[in-house]
């Protein structure tokens, strides 16, 4: 709750607390933004609060990959260059960003939205596996590359997907788990390195 | 416990959810401080110092420190991956399972050395098992034990006779076996046979090298299973969450088959 609640007028300490709530901004942040509108032009306020209001308003789930889309099909499902037969499976739409990011991979995505977690109840029904199935039992996918995150739940749900595709004869391949780029051997735990040992390559 | 603010244990991470944007706030099993709740600050960074040392079901050297609502693990060196049990799909569940069943049957801040070493000893079985249910079922067994809930197995549980060798009756709400007189399936007893009724007295005296050595037909581990889990499911009045996500593994019920195209 912010401190000067009770001597902050309502409109004020209201955006300061909507603010607060998102992540990574505090109570400083939430004030400093909160004054520096108070300050702007009432078109650049407007322009801001008509942007949040649109994001929910225009967009919905790509019909192919259940990426967020303004788009059906999607930017990526859409483009014609991109190679239908590999399809990259992702937890969040936003683990898309930083595979774009590399470059690398020129195929398409699958969203599940969230992971296996047996400890709060979410079972692969809660995610969009069937929807995963249902594609590739009907489009010409020859590779399946599950991109899940590299932790319990991650590997659980990997696991899971692989041997419920693994019948249909697809080639089903994950991203190697190892160190991370920028860390150090020694912070590294036992999973991480026996893992980038087993994914050891051949340097040329 | 000490008073001063800074803290060492060994714990077991058995719960975790996200915090923030990069934090994780974990729930740990410790071998000295019982259940505890604590932030891994910038764990789910990559490159953090902290990373996979607090990952769900690692045994971890920590470093705390008590802060007013949750404490703040400062370092932490993993001891134990658990390695073969995430690399098993069936092995991983198990783990999860007993983290659920550790962190309901546990109240915060309560010591507890020898459930911790229970639980360590269960997680190192596993870790070399290649099928999980009899760890559980031994596991589920202890627990209860050493909580309170030793189900009465060698008397009736109601008028205190000796069993005899038959089929006897089995009631979580009278807290353990009954005899044939004292039995009343529609009263929520279920029928135990007298195989069942041997192995859970021989399991309660025996450490789990003994234990697993019993030979078990399908139709026993069965029956233990159903048992143990209508026994358990009564004193926590509820279902654990991941019973059913097991089941759908063992079933090897995947449901989610594609249409035929
Ligand atoms: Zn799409
Ligand atoms: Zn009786």
């Amino acid at each position: 709750m912010n401190p000067d609640f009770f001597t902050t007028a309502r409109p004020i300490s209201r955006l300061i607390e909507e603010f607060n709530k998102l992540p990574g901004v505090g109570l400083k942040t939430a004030q400093r933004l909160t004054y520096h509108l108070l300050q702007a032009t009432p078109e650049k306020s407007r322009d801001l609060a008509e942007a949040i209001i649109a994001l929910k308003q225009n967009l919905h789930l790509c019909s192919v990959c259940l990426n967020i889309t303004d788009s059906d099909p999607c930017g990526i499902c859409s483009d014609a260059t991109r190679d239908r037969t590999k399809v990259c499976v992702v937890e969040e739409p936003i683990d898309i960003i930083p595979l774009e990011r590399t470059r690398k991979f020129r195929g398409l995505y699958h969203v599940l939205h969230g992971v296996i977690s047996p400890s709060d109840g979410i079972k692969p029904e809660d995610l969009r596996i069937r929807d995963l199935l249902v594609r590739l039992g009907s489009a010409a996918v020859t590779e399946v590359i599950l991109a899940t995150n590299p932790n319990v739940e991650g590997e659980a749900t990997s696991m899971y997907i692989q041997r419920l595709i693994s019948p249909l004869g697809i080639r089903v391949t994950r991203l190697a788990r190892g160190l991370p780029f920028g860390g150090d051997l020694e912070y590294a735990d036992d999973v991480t390195l026996s893992r980038a040992l087993e994914g050891r390559q051949e340097m040329y | 416990m000490t008073s001063s603010r800074v803290y060492q244990t060994a714990g077991i991470i058995i719960k975790r959810h996200k915090f923030g944007e990069a934090d994780r706030l974990l729930t740990l099993f410790t071998s000295d401080c019982g259940k505890v709740r604590a932030i891994a600050k910038g764990a789910m960074r990559p490159g953090s110092k902290l990373g996979g040392h607090v990952e769900l079901l690692t045994h971890s050297q920590m470093m705390l420190a008590r802060g007013r609502n949750l404490d703040i693990i400062t370092q932490a060196q993993a001891i134990d991956n658990f390695l073969p049990i995430r690399d098993s799909l069936e092995l991983m569940s198990c783990g999860f399972y007993l983290s659920e069943l550790v962190d309901t049957f546990t109240e915060e801040n309560v010591a507890d050395r020898e459930l911790f070493d229970l639980f360590l000893n269960t997680l190192l079985e596993l870790a070399e098992a290649k099928d999980g249910e009899r760890i559980l079922r031994y596991f589920e067994l202890r627990l209860l034990s050493h909580l309170g809930y030793r189900p009465q197995l060698q008397k009736c549980a109601n008028c205190g006779k000796l069993l005899l060798p038959e089929v006897n009756y089995f009631s979580p709400a009278q807290g353990g076996a009954l005899c044939r007189n004292c039995g009343y399936p529609d009263m929520g007893a279920r029928t135990i046979s007298i195989n069942a009724l041997k192995v859970l007295r021989f399991w309660l005296r025996c450490d789990f090298a003994t234990a697993s050595r019993v030979k078990l037909s399908t139709e026993l581990t069965g029956e233990i299973k159903g048992l143990m889990r209508e026994n358990i499911r009564y004193i926590l009045e509820k279902q654990l969450k991941s019973i059913e996500w097991m089941d759908t593994l063992a079933n090897g019920n995947l449901t989610l088959e594609a249409p035929p195209s």
